[in-house]
């Protein structure tokens, strides 16, 4: 659906983005992920047909964002960092205005106004003046204007920045729901929004792809031992020789974490190494009391930092 | 074409859902009224006199006493109103980023530029509309000869499509409005001042072009009821380069 080759935008002597290529599949939920500065906008504003790119070439639905951006433009849905209201306008006026520049008739008009107002939860605010709204209202005009026409593809800038976590949980949850039906890409620098939503993630740092996979495959690539969490009642002295003892086990220290009804440890072990049943045996076998078992995963942010890190030390 | 008249009706209920419309077709109306009346005092003293004078009652030609210098200063008030008329055009949009709306839908630049010129023009047509007051409250006691009447709004109407233009193209070049403003006023104040400058060096042929070039050479034409082709091409032609400049401009900063 959308493909992106080689991609470099320069501002002047700076370069914002420099040979970014990715694709999107059709009805993908893509995350867009990268620190602030990033170039996650400006590659947004590219794709969309809003500013032209130095070199390299961006492809929606098969059309050349450059060479027919009418196309493009008709089959785009975004919203831009700053949702681009009109503050003089109330709500419906605003929706009908959009629609209207969005190449709609007007019979489509007035059911489509309906159905975005229900999706991004609306109808209470529909005839107010878009200047009196709160942020979070002001944020979900701002993803209606760019649901309003029903566009293939939805681009969408950091879309929950100044909700609360009810309205982010909203939004998520509508943004999942556009899955299948419409191809989104997503950008933010919100870790667990990217878990909750994207099936795919881009990760951009100073305007280069640094990682392309899902999710979950980031974090199996990047995990070079397994861990697991263990907190034990009454550990004896000489429980970390003991636990280190076990075949397959790198590695234990004593986690610095809270120490709440039992002391916490982290004990790292062989790729593909299962240790988990030789733990339990030891721990039970010595009477420290197990409490608590469980596999730590690598959070997108240690995904993150990492990736970002070793940029740097690059 | 559709998409011309969307964008155009958009500015026009801006102005209206905002003070800006009121405040400044207001203020017109009430400076072009105290200037209109003064001029008709001044009119009928004179005609008094001059029916002591000639001792029967005179010639009065309301034309050149009443609207010929009515509308001059109509002209001048426009040179400080329709800066204002046009500042917020562009530069709002700038300022509160819904270019990037505007410049992401299936919408063409040309359409956005136009559109706009658009519903400034109908505003400042609304404006005009009413100050029509004037010939027909003098139809009432004298003689109004409509058809220099006629001329001299074709004269007012271009007059500001012109200004319109000019403002358009200040107003696409900052997204501060006041800047906007002052460089529109400087501008079409230029413009002006080449009439002054082809008055001083009359006779030669930088004076001939000067005068050609000077808005107000041509706008009297129209109150003294003249309607000439090169004048309609003069005027037809500022308000193209207006929007060409405009387009450019629009155009040249999505490179940056």
């Amino acid at each position: 659906m959308i493909q992106v080759e080689h991609l470099t935008k320069q501002y002047g002597n700076r370069t914002a983005v420099q040979d970014l290529s990715f694709e999107v599949a059709k009805g993908e939920v893509l995350g867009f992920l990268g620190p602030n500065g990033a170039g996650k906008t400006t590659t947004m504003r590219i794709l969309t047909g809003f500013m032209p790119a130095t070199s390299g070439t961006a492809r929606v639905a098969g059309y050349d964002v450059w060479e027919a951006p009418q196309e493009v433009k008709k089959r785009i849905g975004y919203l831009p960092e700053h949702p681009p209201l009109y503050s003089d306008m109330t709500v419906m006026e605003y929706l009908r205005f959009v629609a209207r520049i969005k190449g709609m008739n007007r019979r489509q008009i007035s059911s489509a106004i309906q159905q975005v107002c229900e999706q991004c939860s609306l109808g209470e605010v529909i005839g107010r003046l878009i200047g009196n709204l709160s942020r979070g209202f002001r944020q979900r005009v701002g993803l209606a204007q760019a649901l309003i026409h029903q566009p293939e593809v939805l681009i969408l800038d950091e879309p929950t920045v100044g909700l609360d976590p009810k309205q982010i949980i909203e939004v998520r949850q509508l943004i999942k729901g556009l899955q299948g039906n419409h191809t989104v890409i997503l950008s933010t620098h919100i870790l667990p929004e990217v878990t909750a939503v994207c099936q795919r993630v881009v990760i951009i740092n100073d305007g280069h792809v640094v990682a392309v996979d899902t999710h979950e495959g980031l974090s199996a690539k990047l995990r070079k031992s397994e861990k697991i969490g263990l907190k034990i009642k009454s550990p004896s002295p000489d429980c970390l020789e003991k636990l280190k003892a076990i075949p397959g086990v790198l590695n234990v220290f004593q986690d610095q974490g809270i120490i709440q009804d039992g002391y916490p440890y982290v004990v790292e072990s062989q790729l593909g190494h299962d240790v988990r049943e030789d733990l339990a045996r030891c721990v039970v076998a010595n009477q420290w009391g197990l409490l608590e078992m469980r596999p730590i995963a690598m959070t997108l942010e240690d995904v993150f930092l990492k990736l970002t890190a070793e940029e740097i030390q690059e | 074409m559709r998409n011309l008249w969307t964008i155009a009706f958009k500015e026009i209920r801006s102005y209206f859902n905002s003070p800006i419309a009121y405040v400044l077709i207001g203020v017109f109306l009430i400076i072009n009224g105290y200037i209109f009346s003064s001029i008709v005092s001044f009119a009928s003293r004179q005609s008094i006199q001059m029916l002591r004078f000639q001792g029967e009652a005179p010639q009065i030609n309301l034309n050149e006493l009443v609207f010929r210098p009515t509308f001059h200063n109509m002209s001048v008030i426009l040179l400080l109103i329709v800066p204002i008329l046009t500042m917020r055009l562009f530069s709002e949009e700038k300022k509160t980023k819904t270019t990037e709306l505007l410049l992401t839908s299936p919408l063409t630049i040309s359409e956005i530029v136009v559109g706009k010129y658009l519903g400034a023009f109908m505003v400042y047509l609304t404006m005009l509309g009413l100050t029509f007051y004037m010939p027909l409250l003098l139809s009432i006691y004298g003689q109004v000869n409509w058809g220099t009447v006629f001329s001299g709004y074709l004269g007012l109407v271009l007059l500001g499509a012109v200004f319109l233009s000019i403002g358009l193209f200040a107003s696409s070049i900052t997204e501060n409005q006041v800047i906007a403003a002052l460089i529109s006023f400087g501008l079409l104040l230029l413009i002006w001042l080449l009439g002054w400058a082809a008055a001083s060096v009359e006779g030669t042929g930088l004076g001939e072009v000067l005068s050609y070039i000077s808005i107000l050479d041509h706008f009297d034409g129209f109150l003294r009821g003249l309607v000439e082709t090169r004048t309609l091409v003069y005027y037809l032609s500022l308000v193209v380069f207006g929007l060409f400049l405009t387009h450019r401009v629009v155009e040249s900063q999505r490179w940056k």
